[in-house]
């Protein structure tokens, strides 16, 4: 059985177009449940392969619950359920044959506050190949040095690579987390308010990794900050209620959206 | 500004009611403070008289000797207790490998794997009620099973009652230690596709340790300073052991038997082993405090 990632890398020749198919995910008629409580309403959108798209809504409107669905991180949580279908590159990700496992090794999480292991820069940027059994030392090294570029972090740690992850500063830390979950070639890239707990310098750095990152990766960034959502991403998906109220080009739902209820949320109205 | 200044200097007016209350607050303050300092020391007084005493009778007889010969038959002079040092040891050392493996394994499935289950509800609940237990309870219970079954007092029947008795401790302390462990962790792990499994080697266990091993520490201190278990299983012994299966000399049952008997030397020799058995459960104990304490 060929793994997803094998699937969205075989769908991706060097010949399509450089921003990749339409609806490297699509989501169709998803509802999500907590419990009793409806989170999710009908949820339908295409997210396209190597653009950044970002979720945008008042805290509780489900933007970070659909998120946490795309990597099944939700079913950590007793009690919840859905219906509707998520598709990754046209092929489910609730699909019985799914390994969740080999899932979560595709689409790659960077959390709201950054959370490095208690253990040394390197460990922890090798962690996912470690858990795959991945012993062999060239190979780690060089997971480490390109993983920390592409973090645009190695400059910073080089030189203490092997000393604990816990001192390094808020940003970094979360730096440190993007190239761990970089670490193992992911083909999505979600991050959950990856910059909610960093000063703006920190932020600015965040910012531009993550324009550079959607070269190669598909990224889904939920922000509380519209600013943010302008700066980096090529799309925003407007949530309210657990429903997707808009969803478009950036630019297009910034200066011009459809609805009134998107207006009034980006122009500061309500939320 | 004029009645806002004499407005807030109405702390400093000598109103004859005001001063005496004033006093009144600051002596019952004094009072309070002192009393507390008071008790505060008065919680050292015990283990410093214990401490005192201990080193003061015990310090005599001190020697070589001691942790090498044999106890002396009644009303003999010399001699020591190397037989009850190692019985002790090889006693909490079976407790530690049946308590140890099981407490933290359970601990491992009421955090880890099902933590809101029925049986995870059920282990916590006998784990807290078996820490009331008396230690004798302990003992009777080991010499129920095994010294009841096999026929002989043994060394690992005074283990398998040290062990009841470390168990609880070992379990709560170990489950205690996995939920201190930031959930932000598992979280970051899954999140990489890692297992249940490999989250917890990995992840959970290698923070949870230092802590984990401070409850063992204590388990063995508090074991390792029992009588009553060890003397309906292990006996004592005044020989050196062959074997697990034969009566087995142990630090407190030798300081409980000699203390009773009428011979000034075997008293002595009653307070020596109190020394040394005060200063392995107080090593123990510092260890337990220090050495594993969490470096973040």
């Amino acid at each position: 059985m060929p793994t997803l990632a094998e699937h969205a890398s075989q769908s991706t020749p060097a010949a399509v177009h450089e921003s990749g198919r339409a609806d490297f995910i699509s989501v169709r008629d998803f509802n999500f449940f907590y419990g009793k409580k409806q989170a999710l309403f009908d949820i339908n959108m295409d997210i396209p392969e190597k653009q950044v798209t970002a979720f945008i809504g008042p805290s509780g409107c489900g933007k970070s619950t659909l998120l946490r669905n795309f990597n099944r991180m939700n079913e950590l949580i007793e009690g919840v359920h859905h219906s509707g279908e998520i598709q990754l590159v046209g092929k489910s990700i609730f699909d019985r044959n799914v390994e969740v496992i080999a899932l979560r090794r595709t689409i790659g999480m960077v959390f709201q506050k950054s959370n490095p292991f208690p253990k040394s820069i390197y460990e922890n940027v090798v962690y996912a190949l470690r858990i795959s059994g991945q012993t062999k030392k060239s190979l780690l090294d060089d997971c480490v040095e390109r993983s920390l570029r592409g973090a645009a972090l190695w400059d910073e740690v080089k030189d203490r690579l092997h000393e604990s992850a816990l001192g390094l500063s808020g940003g970094q830390m979360q730096r440190l987390c993007i190239a761990r979950a970089i670490a193992n070639r992911p083909k999505v890239l979600l991050m959950d308010e990856p910059c909610s707990a960093l000063d703006p310098i920190a932020t600015v750095k965040v910012e531009e990794l993550i324009r550079e990152l959607k070269q190669e990766f598909t990224i889904i960034i939920v922000t509380h900050n519209m600013q943010q959502a302008t700066r980096c991403s090529d799309r925003t998906a407007f949530f309210y209620l657990g429903k997707l109220v808009e969803y478009d080009n950036t630019h297009k739902i910034f200066s011009n959206p459809s609805e009134k209820k998107t207006e009034d949320y980006i122009t500061g109205r309500f939320g | 500004m004029d009645t806002i200044g004499t407005h807030s200097l109405d702390f400093f007016k000598t109103d004859k009611h005001e001063a005496s209350r004033a006093l009144s607050r600051s002596l019952q303050n004094r009072f309070l403070t002192l009393l507390c300092i008071a008790l505060s020391l008065a919680t050292l007084v015990p283990l410093v008289s214990i401490v005192i005493l201990v080193l003061k009778n015990g310090l005599p007889l001190l020697s070589l000797h001691i942790f090498t010969e044999l106890p002396p038959a009644a009303g003999m002079a010399g001699g020591g207790f190397g037989n009850a040092i190692i019985g002790t040891l090889v006693m909490v050392g079976i407790a530690l490998a049946i308590a140890a493996p099981v407490g933290i394994l359970s601990a491992i499935y009421i955090n880890e794997y099902a933590p809101i289950s029925r049986l995870a509800k059920t282990v916590r609940l006998v784990a807290k009620l078996l820490t009331g237990i008396p230690s004798i309870i302990c003992g009777v219970f080991a010499f129920a099973i095994v010294v009841m079954r096999t026929g002989y007092f043994s060394a690992y029947a005074g283990g398998v009652a040290l062990a009841v008795l470390m168990l609880p401790t070992i379990l709560l302390t170990a489950e205690q230690a996995l939920t201190g462990v930031q959930s932000a962790y598992r979280e970051a792990s899954y999140g990489l596709g890692a297992t249940r499994f490999q989250t917890i080697i990995r992840v959970v266990l290698p923070d949870a340790l230092p802590a984990i091993m401070t409850g063992i520490m204590l388990a063995v201190a508090r074991a390792a300073g029992e009588t009553a278990p060890l003397i309906f299983t292990a006996l004592f012994s005044q020989y050196w052991a062959n074997s697990l299966s034969e009566p087995t000399a142990s630090l407190s049952v030798l300081i409980y038997n000699f203390s009773t008997v009428p011979f000034p030397h075997q008293i002595q020799m009653a307070w020596t082993a109190s020394l040394v058995l005060v200063a392995f459960v107080t090593t123990a104990n510092i260890i337990a405090q220090t050495a594993f304490s969490r470096k973040h």
